[in-house]
């Protein structure tokens, strides 16, 4: 199953598409999960929790919403709420990363040493 | 910044989401993985931070500063039996993230292009109501599963008559009141949506009982995937979609892996009420003047001594007892002696997915010893000793027989197929399920009883 076939594939739709941004939206919502389906019954049982770590510290992505709150100049009710959210999103995306890779490095196979 | 220039970056960070989860396909590609994750995190927070509409980075490099400080010392002070405690509190983070950025948007739509305030597009408060109504939910509901993980509120579900009739009512109320929403625009309606949800997140969470916190704690992860989701459609951004995607449909198999691995239904575990008062009565009547053999860690350090195969079955208890330190001592102890010494981990062992391979894992055990129920099952029969310690409900063999059993049908360790089974145990009480666990009075059963940590040291000092 190639991933990058699939994302390709949105990638083209993102530019042909002159229809309503709901429809676009909704065909890049189902190849996600089609692509999360396949990917994630790959990965192997023994990391489900490293699983979690990652899938938590990526769903914070929203940051991306929160920047564009706290970006103006002129201070508003929506810069605070976008404050915020910049600092719980953060909050998640150090940690979720950094407890990944602790969990990470403590899986040693018998041939590495450390 | 050109448009196309920031959706193609978007676009690549997404793919390195992407491969962040592949990585995790083998413990050998996993770290890359994770650094591809955190690739894909800086393109899509440095490509926000170049769009036209941001130009104060005060409170943006402040906000970061301060929740990436906050962030890394958690993460890096965490025990890694504190886990499922950390990874519901961040659950409960990235809903409430999501909530705010559902209120910026409703309270200044201009910058995101969504319509003016008082005046948003429908389909946008559409999808903000869900974005807000589904991040709301995860962060009550994921305090509460933090909660009862971290023992502050009582493991056991909470159950009152005409429970499930308030959900219902209090969700139809919910999604009317996002269809007033969107229909008014009104900023009261906005906050009656707020509200309704995190009162519901309280309620979907208490029902359900601790040791069913595995299928929790992914449900949580999966919806705050569709949370992202959410916002994702209201900024009209596709990363948000891709993410929330990937996220969702991992947490959400996640769950199905955990419900299988109980043979319960989601939906039965959902409603909630497993292993409360009306569970608690043995079904299997009297086992408490049955007599079990009792055994010492001296006993327990020569059988095993003298055995060619022990197979060890952690659960929930190692956790508890902080075990797994002193258990790879003794398991070395005995490979040093010939023996093979194997590990076997049950789906639902833990407070969630994974969480006995990361505990064995931080005890330097290596993952090749680590084997799942399919792998080891059928070897069961032809092993000297299985050292079951702290596990109970996942080994008990009424899952096969009794038909009357609320574990009826679960996959279970077939533990009592080894010559001998040494059973760690604080007490005679039974397991989750609250069922008798048969196994304990069999012939070829030693019950240990003490603390599993100190169980499993005197085992070591018996041995050297």
């Amino acid at each position: 199953m190639s991933m990058s076939t699939v994302t390709e594939a949105t990638g083209k739709m993102a530019v042909s598409a002159g229809v309503d941004p709901l429809v676009f939206g909704i065909t890049v919502l189902v190849l996600a999960c089609f692509v999360g389906y396949y990917v994630v019954w790959s990965v192997t049982s023994a990391l489900h929790s490293p699983l979690m770590g990652v899938t938590n510290a990526i769903s914070s992505v929203i940051i991306v919403g929160a920047l564009i709150a706290a970006g103006p100049t002129e201070s508003n009710f929506a810069q605070i709420m976008g404050f915020v959210a910049v600092v719980l999103a953060s909050v998640n995306i150090f940690g979720g990363f950094i407890v990944t890779e602790r969990m990470l490095a403590m899986f040693k196979g018998k041939g590495s040493k450390k | 910044m050109n448009p196309t220039i920031t959706a193609f970056l978007y676009l690549a960070s997404g793919v390195c989401f992407i491969m962040a989860l592949r990585g995790l396909s083998s413990p050998d590609s996993a770290r890359k993985g994770n650094r591809f994750g955190m690739i894909g995190m800086l393109i899509a927070v440095a490509t926000t931070v170049a769009l036209p509409q941001v130009q104060s980075y005060s409170m943006i490099i402040g906000g970061i500063v301060l929740g990436g400080a906050i962030g890394t010392v958690l993460a890096l002070r965490i025990q890694m039996t504190a886990l499922p405690q950390l990874v519901a509190a961040f659950h409960s983070l990235v809903g409430l993230a999501a909530c705010f950025v559902a209120a910026a948007a409703y309270f200044n739509p201009e910058a995101y292009g969504i319509g003016q305030r008082g005046a948003i597009h429908a389909g946008s408060l559409i999808e903000m109501g869900l974005g807000l109504a589904i991040g709301a939910i995860t962060f009550t509901g994921s305090i509460i599963a933090f909660g009862k993980l971290q023992g502050l509120i009582s493991g056991k579900p909470v159950v009152f008559p005409g429970q499930h009739f308030v959900n219902l009512a209090l969700g139809l109320g919910m999604v009317a009141l996002i269809a007033a929403m969107v229909m008014t625009n009104s900023d009261n309606m906005f906050w009656g949506v707020f509200a309704i949800a995190l009162i519901l997140g309280i309620l979907i969470i208490i029902p359900i009982g601790g040791a069913d916190m595995p299928v929790v704690v992914s449900m949580l992860n999966s919806y705050s995937g569709w949370a992202a989701c959410g916002i994702g459609f209201t900024l009209g951004n596709p990363l948000l979609i891709i993410t929330g995607a990937l996220v969702g449909a991992s947490g959400a198999i996640l769950s199905y892996i955990m419900c299988k691995g109980m043979n319960r239904s989601f939906f039965n575990v959902i409603l909630g009420g497993f292993g409360g008062e009306d569970a608690a009565s043995p079904v299997g009547g009297a086992g408490g003047d049955r007599s079990v053999k009792q055994g010492s860690a001296e006993d327990a350090a020569f059988i095993m001594e003298n055995a060619d195969s022990v197979v060890i079955v952690p659960g929930y208890g190692m956790a508890v007892a902080q075990a797994q330190h002193a258990l790879r001592e003794m398991g070395d102890i005995l490979k040093a002696r010939g023996v093979t010494v194997r590990y076997a981990i049950h789906p639902v062992a833990g407070r969630m997915p994974g969480h006995m391979n990361v505990l064995l894992a931080e005890a330097n055990v290596p993952y090749e010893d680590v084997l799942e129920l399919e792998e080891i099952n059928r070897d069961f029969a032809q092993t000297d000793v299985a050292f079951v310690i702290g596990a109970n409900d996942v080994t008990n063999p009424a899952a096969k027989t009794d038909p009357t059993s609320p574990i009826y049908g679960m996959p279970i360790l077939d533990v009592e197929l080894a010559k001998t089974v040494l059973f760690i145990k604080r007490s005679m009480a039974s397991g989750y399920a609250g069922v008798d666990n048969e196994v304990f009075f069999r012939d070829n059963t030693m019950m240990l009883f003490g603390d599993a940590k100190k169980m499993c040291e005197e085992v070591v000092q018996s041995l050297d």
